[in-house]
C-alpha cells in the first residue's frame, strides 16, 4: 500500500515538472502564434512578392518593402562572419592545441566575459572608437557596414570559441598521436587532422554565430547608420531587420505595426533556417 | 657504437609521475631483424617504444642512461625531434586511421614533409599498401574512408601508412592486440615480408606471436630486464628462471 502512495507522489512529481519543461516551448509556440498572427495579414495584403522583393519603405505612404533591410541584414551577417569566424577558430586552435593548461585556465573563462557584456556597451565603444576610426582613414559617415561587421565579429567570438572548442576537445587524442609519429608538427596536425575530425562542430559554431549576428539589435543601431537602402560599398549605412524593428516599434500603429511584425516573420525564417543548419550539422557529427 | 647497431639502450632508466617504468635497460637491435619485447602490461615495454620515437607523454618524467637510435643519443634535450620521428615510424595497439580516404591517409606523413608531386605520392602509397600486403583488398577503392575498412585492414592501413614513409625502424606496439586469428596472421606474414629491409622493433605480451615472428627478443619484467637473446634460445633454453615461468605461462 506505502509503495502505491510513493508511487502516485513519484508521477505527480514527474508530470509537474513535464508541465514546467513544456511552459517554455508554450512561450515559443506563443510568440511565434502573435507574430504571425499580427504580421501575416500584411503581407496577405501587400503580397509576398512586393513585401520581401521591394526597396521602398515609406509605411506612412502605405509602402512596406525591406528588400534593402534583408540585403542589409544578410551583409552583416556574413560581414561578422568574416571578422569573427577566423579569429574565433584561430583562438579556440590555440586553446585547445597549443596553450598550456595554466593559460587556457585563465583565457577560456575571461573570453566567456565576453559574452556577458551587453551589447549596448559594444555598441557604445563601436560609436565612441570606431565609427571616427572608419570615418577618418576610411572615408564614409563611420557609421558603417564595416565598422558594424567589427564589432558584431567581436560579439559572435564567445559562440564560436566555446562550440569549435569543444568540437576539437572532443577529437580523440589517438588521432593526433598517429599524426606526430607520421612526423607532423603540431599546427599540421591541427589542419590537416583534428579540424577535418572536428568539422561538423566548427561549422556549427560558425552557424551559430550568424544565428547571434543576425538577431543583435542594440549594437547595430548605434554603429550601422540605419540608412534605408541596399548597401554598395562596407562603407555605405545600412539598416537591418532588428535594427528596423526597434527603431518603428515606438510610434507605429495600424498597417506600420503589422509590417513590423511581418518583418519578425522574416527573421523567424532567417534564424530557424540557420538553427537548423546548425542541428543537421551537429546531429551529423553523433551518428559518425 | 658500431655500423652493425641501429638501436641502442645503455642502463637506461626511466621515472614518470613518481614511478619506477624502466630501470637499467641495456639491450641492441640489430638492423634488419624483427626485436620483440614481451612482458605483461605494466612492464614498460610501450614506454621504451615511445622514448624511441619521443612520443613519451607524462606530466614529468625523467631518464637515466642513454638511448640510441640511429646512432644519435636521443634522449639529450636538443634531438630534431620531427625528423626523428620520419625515420622511426610507430604503429599503435588500436588502429588510428585519420578521419579522411585511404590514399590520404597513405601519404599524410610525405605530405607534412611539404611532398606534394602526385607520382611520389602515388608511388610511396602502392608501396606502403604492398608492404602491409593489403594492395589487392583496396587497390581500386583508395577514395574512399579509410573507416570504412575492417578492424584488421585498418591496422594494415596504419603498418602501410608508416611504411609509405620509408622509415629505418618501425616501431610496432601490439599491433594485433584486438585483431582475429586471420588479420593477425596477415600482419605476421607482412612483418616477415619487412623485415628484407627494415628494422622492426615488435611489443606484444603474446608470447607466441614472439616466439612465430621474431629473430631476438628481450623480457621486461615490472621495469626490469630480465633477459635478452635469441628468440630460439629464450623459448628453449632460457638462462632465468622468470622468463621459463612467463613462457610457460605460470604467470603474467
Amino acid at each position: 500500500m506505502a509503495a502505491t502512495a510513493i508511487q502516485r507522489k513519484e508521477k505527480l512529481i514527474e508530470r509537474i515538472f513535464l508541465l514546467i519543461a513544456f511552459s517554455s516551448i508554450f512561450s515559443l509556440f506563443i510568440i511565434a502564434l502573435f507574430i504571425f498572427a499580427e504580421g501575416l495579414p500584411l503581407i496577405w495584403k501587400v503580397g509576398l512578392k512586393d513585401f520581401l522583393l521591394s526597396t521602398r519603405w515609406a509605411p506612412t505612404k502605405g509602402h512596406f518593402g525591406i528588400f534593402a533591410m534583408i540585403v542589409s541584414s544578410f551583409w552583416v551577417t556574413i560581414g561578422a562572419l568574416l571578422f569573427g569566424g577566423p579569429l574565433g577558430l584561430m583562438c579556440s586552435f590555440f586553446l585547445v592545441e597549443f596553450a598550456s593548461d595554466r593559460l587556457r585556465a585563465f583565457i577560456k573563462p575571461a573570453l566567456e566575459l565576453l559574452a556577458g557584456i551587453p551589447s549596448v556597451v559594444y555598441g557604445f565603444l563601436g560609436v565612441v572608437y570606431l565609427v571616427p576610426l572608419v570615418r577618418d582613414y576610411l572615408g564614409g559617415p563611420g557609421l558603417s557596414l564595416l565598422t558594424a561587421s567589427i564589432i558584431l565579429g567581436i560579439m559572435i567570438l564567445p559562440t564560436v570559441i566555446s562550440i569549435s572548442v569543444d568540437a576539437l576537445v572532443a577529437v580523440p587524442d589517438s588521432y593526433r598521436e598517429a599524426a606526430f609519429s607520421l612526423g607532423a608538427t603540431r599546427w599540421q596536425t591541427t589542419y590537416m587532422v583534428t579540424v577535418h575530425a572536428a568539422r561538423s562542430g566548427i561549422i556549427t559554431s560558425l552557424v551559430l554565430g550568424m544565428g547571434r549576428a543576425v538577431g543583435e539589435t542594440m549594437a547595430v543601431i548605434m554603429i550601422a547608420g540605419n540608412a534605408l537602402k541596399i548597401p554598395l560599398s562596407p562603407l555605405d549605412p545600412l539598416r537591418t531587420l532588428t535594427s528596423n524593428i526597434a527603431l518603428e516599434m515606438g510610434y507605429a500603429s495600424g498597417m506600420h505595426r503589422q509590417a513590423l511584425f511581418a518583418t519578425g516573420i522574416v527573421l523567424f525564417f532567417f534564424v530557424m533556417a540557420l538553427n537548423t543548419i546548425a542541428t543537421v550539422y551537429a546531429r551529423r557529427k553523433r551518428i559518425k | 657504437m658500431t655500423e652493425k647497431i641501429i638501436m641502442e639502450a645503455k642502463d637506461l632508466s626511466l621515472q614518470a609521475d613518481g614511478k619506477d617504468i624502466l630501470r637499467g635497460i641495456s639491450l641492441q637491435v640489430y638492423p634488419k631483424e624483427i626485436f620483440g619485447i614481451m612482458g605483461p602490461s605494466g612492464s614498460g615495454k610501450t614506454s621504451f617504444l615511445r622514448l624511441a620515437n619521443h612520443t613519451f607523454k607524462a606530466r614529468e618524467f625523467s631518464t637515466q642512461g642513454q638511448l640510441f637510435v640511429l646512432g644519435e643519443e636521443v634522449l639529450e634535450g636538443d634531438v630534431a625531434i620531427i625528423p626523428l620521428r620520419r625515420r622511426v615510424s610507430m604503429v599503435f595497439a588500436t588502429p588510428v586511421v585519420l578521419p579522411s580516404s585511404i590514399f590520404e591517409n597513405l601519404v599524410y606523413g610525405l605530405r607534412v614533409q611539404g611532398i606534394t608531386d602526385k607520382h611520389v605520392l602515388e608511388e610511396a602509397a602502392v608501396k606502403g599498401l604492398k608492404a602491409a600486403i593489403l594492395w589487392d583488398e583496396v587497390r581500386d577503392r583508395l577514395r574512399t574512408p579509410a573507416k570504412k575498412l575492417s578492424g584488421g585492414q585498418q591496422q594494415r592501413l596504419c603498418i602501410a601508412r608508416a611504411m609509405a614513409m620509408s622509415p629505418k625502424i618501425l616501431l610496432l606496439d601490439e599491433p594485433t592486440s584486438g585483431l582475429d586469428p586471420i588479420s593477425t596472421f596477415r600482419i605476421e606474414e607482412a612483418l616477415k615480408e619487412l623485415k628484407s629491409k627494415h628494422t622492426i622493433v615488435l611489443v606484444s605480451n603474446n608470447t607466441k606471436q614472439i616466439a612465430r615472428v621474431t629473430d631476438r627478443c628481450a623480457f621486461l619484467l615490472m621495469g626490469d630486464l630480465i633477459e635478452t637473446g635469441k628468440t630460439g634460445q629464450i623459448f628453449t633454453v632460457p638462462k632465468q628462471r622468470k622468463t621459463d615461468d612467463y613462457i610457460a605461462g605460470r604467470f603474467g
